[in-house]
């Protein structure tokens, strides 16, 4: 979890990655943030986050980002 | 609380009928000033309707006969339905649309639109069109005549057509919002003002001069109408000089008239024996009759529907004396207003 | 038939009326029916194109969701037997076959939509690589109605199926619908399917508050495209057809012109459909939200055409960006110490592979494909940028805040914008290279004031009908930009003052409209498309 909030603070230094949960409905995180999002996750965590599994309700606060992250390895 | 409610929308509905009411007579043109011609049609119903003889056709017939000396020199009461560029169809139309209210004697029907076949124009097309009354007729004239770029809707709320008059509005609209003057002399175009014809161009030779199978359709239907509703039909060719009139066209028209037994008259041919002199008599050059060439060509045609067609001299009857009277009235008032503007255009300044 | 016309107002009144008087369990049978009725109506020929494309995508639907029940049936019997690895293997297996199928069906709606849209591009300009030239290598197949929208559409759902979103539909009737909703034939927006069948095919009771502010927006929508539109077109096309004679000043005149003309029609358009679809119960997803707002270009696009955005950033931006390949280079060029090169691969690949589509998607010519690449490359420039845009930010506190500022902003990326869009009306990239250097070159403020633009077609009584009217829809917009619902407080106001808007705002479209006979009935821009 600590890995993943270092690398949204370094997308975006000016947001409080822990508390905010609109991080897409409220337009924070934009495209090219989540590609660059999904690079880094791939470099650290060893796995894959698909086209598919980019929606909203994955996206929109660290703590939800960090849930997939965990359903993702645990499928791997 | 539930009748409140209806009322109130009805008080809405009945405000909006009557703004869209009003804006619509506002918009539509009212063919005051210089283009009269857009009030013909519908002037008709004004006039009492029992008139011996209905002309029909375009400025052929509008601007070339004088009902007025028709009545004063032979007691005929005629009344003229003719409008601007009026195709074959929508003469077929009016006609139908005048036996709704009267049948007369005798139709007159001017044939050059017939081998003419000029395309619908929209601008003509309405000024035939609005003055119509609904009816039947009417809807099928418009079905008939239209262009492409026309739609039925735009005759049925004219306001449509129109709108984009609401920038160029002039005091006439407002001034003519419910009412429109007198601008006819039963149908007749009064114009006393005189341009020679000089020059007049031969016509152009013709690839094909046979008469259009559709505009002869037209002709005939009109004239099974005229024999249905027992209304004598008088074809003319009215003296103007252009649009020419073709030899092989007046052989089709005469070889028409001969078989069904009908009386065509070429009062083209006759201008001499009229009396019409070009140089006087025509006020833009051979093209239509001023005052003095329709009075003078009247004249002369009412001795032929005199003759021809056995019409009663009617000059004895009391209120037709009495209505002839007041046309007669309007009849000098409008000849003398256009040629004291006449004498006063030619003032040198 | 034009969505201005008598005809669609009659076709549409008549089927509001119908569709709440049959039983509602009837009334997406009647949209249906509607649907292909007005489709027939737009050319008998068509229906060929709409059909084939419907059963084929109904057809694939079938198999992947098929695949997929096959496939949950065999886990759930097998489960004592087969171990992780197992069933991931079998999962990949499944997969793979349903990728065949989804391939086989993409190709074959994108192959249709290719043919007719393309083929003359393509013919023509691999023509004139080979040095033939004339007319007899174009080909010309008339486009049907709306093929891009239902192509995109049918395209979004079986993508959305392939990633087990949701199950297929299983009536194709019901499925026929959803790729043949008449209003967004038109011109979109693009729905997904999750949201738009369900909206379709539920059973609508008569709202009357709902009908009432559908109907508001559709008259809305024929203001912005009647009054303004189809109005300042005139002028645009007056300059845009000569651009010898109009250039400098006038290019700039122009310029504004389009942007005007442009998202008046379009928006319009859109308000109309929403509008009517609204009317009818069924709420469609928002196109625009006021991009003429917007403070930067990226803003701008997340306001414009928000539907074919948001299908390009789903459908290809991410699955290119977030694919296996390109996320192992990037990882592989990190590895090697390139690493800006790596954090840039995929952003950079997935960003102009999209920009270059919808350059496409928008014509296929060659001033469409610059204009999309431009766009997707200032967008790129504006990120390399952030760093700086910080840093100056950190420099002036408060800025961000100052209304000044964020008008210079708006009126920048609005004047920015417009200047892209005219690689849309003039057809020629490099007529639109001499243009913009003219703007700044020749820019004469005299023609402003020399009456110059009465030239144009258009006269003073026009320019003041264009002038009120965007002072009206500026409101309007500004209002919402504040998150003001405008129907809704219209709609707490006493009778007369609502007989007074909506009367008013009617008998504006009805006068000043541009429509009827001395007008060309000109077509939707983004009918076609």
């Amino acid at each position: 979890m600590d890995t993943l909030l270092e690398i949204l603070n370094d997308l975006h230094p000016d947001v409080d990655f822990e508390t905010c949960d609109t991080l897409i409905d409220d337009e924070i995180l934009d495209s090219f943030d989540i590609v660059s999002l999904i690079a880094e996750i791939s470099n650290e965590f060893d796995v894959t986050i698909s086209a598919k599994d980019i929606v909203p309700d994955n996206f929109n606060s660290a703590q939800a980002l960090w849930a997939l992250i965990e359903r993702l390895e645990d499928e791997e | 609380m539930k009748a409140k409610k209806v009322g109130t929308a009805a008080a809405v509905l009945l405000f909006i009928f009557i703004t869209l009411a009003l804006l619509e007579r506002l918009l539509v043109p009212k063919y005051m000033g210089d283009v009269v011609e857009g009030n013909f049609i519908a002037e008709y119903y004004e006039a009492p309707k029992d008139h011996d003889v209905i002309f029909l056709g375009d400025c052929e017939v509008y601007e070339n006969f004088s009902p007025q000396v028709l009545w004063d020199s032979f007691g005929i009461n005629s009344y003229i339905r003719g409008s601007a560029q009026q195709l074959v169809s929508q003469s077929y139309y009016v006609l139908e649309d005048t036996f709704r209210y009267e049948k007369p004697d005798v139709v007159v029907f001017s044939v050059l639109a017939v081998p003419y076949n000029e395309p619908p124009r929209e601008s003509y097309n309405r000024m035939t069109l609005d003055g119509l009354r609904w009816s039947k007729s009417k809807i099928d004239a418009i079905r008939a005549s239209m262009t492409e770029e026309e739609q039925f809707l735009d005759y049925v709320f004219p306001l449509l057509r129109y709108h984009s008059r609401i920038t160029e509005l002039t005091g006439e609209d407002f001034q003519y919002l419910f009412h429109r003057d007198k601008v006819s002399h039963n149908g007749y175009y009064m114009r006393v003002d005189a341009r020679p014809a000089e020059n007049v161009p031969e016509g152009r030779p013709l690839g094909d001069y046979t008469i259009d199978a559709g505009q002869m359709e037209w002709l005939e239907k009109i004239r099974l109408l005229c024999e249905q509703n027992g209304v004598e039909l008088v074809l003319i060719k009215a003296p103007s000089l252009y649009p020419y009139w073709y030899d092989q066209w007046e052989e089709q028209i005469a070889d028409y008239a001969e078989d069904h037994g009908l009386l065509y008259v070429n009062l083209l041919a006759l201008h001499t024996a009229a009396g019409l002199d070009y140089q006087t008599d025509t006020y833009d050059g051979g093209l239509h009759l001023n005052l003095a060439g329709a009075e003078k060509l009247s004249r002369y045609f009412g001795e032929i529907l005199q003759d021809k067609c056995g019409l009663k001299d009617r000059r004895g009857e009391m209120d037709l004396v009495e209505r002839w009277l007041e046309n007669e009235k309007w009849y000098q008032e409008d000849r003398e207003r256009q040629e004291k503007e006449l004498t006063a255009d030619d003032t040198p300044r | 038939m034009s969505i201005t016309s008598y005809s669609f107002l009659l076709f549409a009144g008549l089927l509001l009326l119908l569709y709440y008087l049959i039983p509602r369990r009837f009334q997406w049978c009647l949209l249906l029916a509607a649907s292909y009725g007005f489709y027939a109506f737009s050319g008998v020929r068509y229906l060929g194109y709409i059909l084939a494309s419907t059963l084929c995508t109904y057809g694939a639907s079938r198999k992947i969701g098929g695949l997929k029940e096959h496939q949950d049936l065999f886990l759930k019997e097998n489960k004592a037997i087969l171990d992780r690895e197992d069933r991931k293997f079998y999962k990949a297996s499944v997969k793979k076959r349903q990728r065949r199928w989804l391939c086989l069906a993409l190709i074959f709606n994108f192959g249709i939509l290719a043919v007719i849209k393309y083929g003359n591009f393509v013919v023509s300009n691999v023509g004139a690589l080979f040095g033939a030239s004339g007319d007899d290598l174009f080909f010309r197949l008339a486009l049907p109605l709306g093929i891009s929208f239902y192509t995109f559409q049918s395209a979004g759902y079986l993508i959305d199926l392939y990633r087990d979103e949701y199950p297929p539909e299983k009536n194709i009737f019901r499925f026929a619908l959803f790729v043949s909703f008449f209003p967004q034939l038109i011109q979109g927006p693009i729905s997904r399917f999750a949201a738009l069948s369900r909206e379709l095919t539920a059973p609508h009771a008569f709202d009357r508050r709902q009908v009432a502010f559908g109907l508001q927006r559709m008259l809305y929508g024929y203001f912005k495209k009647m009054v303004i539109a189809d109005r300042i077109i005139t002028g645009l096309t007056a300059i845009s057809g000569d651009p010898a004679v109009y250039s400098g000043t006038y290019a700039f005149v122009g310029m504004i012109f389009y942007a005007v003309d442009l998202y008046m029609d379009f928006s319009g358009g859109i308000d109309i459909v929403i509008g009517f679809s609204q009317a009818l119960g069924i709420s469609l997803p928002e196109n625009f939200k006021r991009p003429y707002f917007a403070v930067s270009l990226k803003d701008y696009w997340h306001r414009w055409h928000i539907t074919l955005c948001n299908w390009f950033k789903d459908y290809v931006f991410y699955p290119i960006s977030a694919s296996p390949t390109l996320l192992s280079r990037a990882k592989a060029l990190k590895a090697k110490g390139h690493e800006g090169l790596a954090r840039r691969l995929t952003v950079y690949i997935g960003n102009l592979t999209v920009w270059l589509l919808t350059g496409i998607w928008h014509g296929a010519a060659w001033n469409f494909i610059v204009w999309g690449l431009l766009n997707g490359a200032f967008l790129l420039l504006s990120q390399e940028m952030e760093p700086v845009y910080r840093k100056f930010y950190a420099r002036f506190p408060g800025l961000r805040e100052n209304r000044g500022w964020l008008v210079f902003r708006v009126v920048r990326t609005f004047l920015f914008v417009s200047l892209l869009c005219m690689f849309d009306y003039y057809a020629d990239v490099r007529v639109v290279g001499q243009m913009i250097v003219s703007i700044f070159t020749q820019f004469d403020f005299s023609v402003f004031f020399s009456g110059a633009l009465l030239d144009l077609g258009l006269s003073g009584t026009d320019y003041a009908i264009l002038g009120l009217s965007l002072v009206l829809v500026f409101f309007v917009s500004f209002l919402q930009e504040r998150g003001v619902s405008v129907r809704t407080r219209i709609a707490s106001y006493r009778l007369p003052v609502r007989v007074f808007v909506w009367y008013g705002l009617f008998l504006i479209v009805l006068l000043f409209g541009a429509y009827g006979i001395g007008y060309d009935a000109s077509q939707f821009i983004y009918n076609q498309f």
